[in-house]
């Protein structure tokens, strides 16, 4: 839940989406679910040349089970915010 | 919640999908499922490789299955006109690893 939340707060930026098989997608995050599902829009892939595959595609949904990193703004990370929301989950409380 | 990133908003419409083995489907969304199973409608592949330009295959009424599905994206119909995909060059994407 936690991460849903923090992904919820993003909504808006710019992020950079990579993908368990390399591709890079960066866009505005347009919202995200329970399953860590994400929508971006205004796509492009970050090596276009390498992966023209999704040159048409502008608005994208990316399945939760295939992220493997989430590339944020760092003015959209509070770190203190999240040490104390781990850790309040962490104590199960 | 009502702006979760349901598929809603593309069914009817072109869309291309990713799925985890590296292959690009493109077809007519007709119905999903909260899995992301997804029904597409006049679909074909797009095979990508380096020797010759993207072959497109004609599959017709496909259901796919979420587990196998990476990326859904809405097409835009006129810059995927404008593209010259017998120009088009590339190695096909890499199977998901998980």
């Amino acid at each position: 839940m936690l991460f849903f939340s923090y992904f919820k707060d993003l909504v808006g930026r710019e992020v950079t989406v990579e993908l368990k098989n390399d591709l890079a997608i960066r866009g505005t995050l347009h919202s995200v679910d329970q399953y860590l599902n994400i929508k971006l829009e205004n796509t492009r892939v970050v090596d276009q040349d390498k992966y023209p595959h999704m040159l048409s595609v502008r608005n994208c949904f990316i399945r939760g089970s295939v992220v493997r990193y989430v590339q944020l703004p760092p003015e959209g990370v509070d770190i203190e915010l999240l040490h104390d929301a781990t850790r309040r989950e962490a104590r199960g409380g | 919640m009502s702006t979760g990133p349901g598929l809603e908003s593309l069914v009817d419409q072109q869309i291309s999908v990713i799925t985890n083995d590296g292959r690009n489907i493109v077809g007519i969304l007709k119905g999903f499922d909260q899995a992301t199973n997804i029904i597409l409608d006049e679909s074909h592949e797009r095979v990508f490789s380096t020797k010759e330009g993207v072959q497109q295959i004609v599959l017709g009424l496909y259901i796919i299955r979420g587990d196998n599905i990476s990326v859904v994206g809405e097409l835009d119909l006129d810059l995927d006109r404008s593209l010259d995909m017998t120009k088009l060059r590339a190695h096909p994407l890499k199977p998901v690893i998980h």
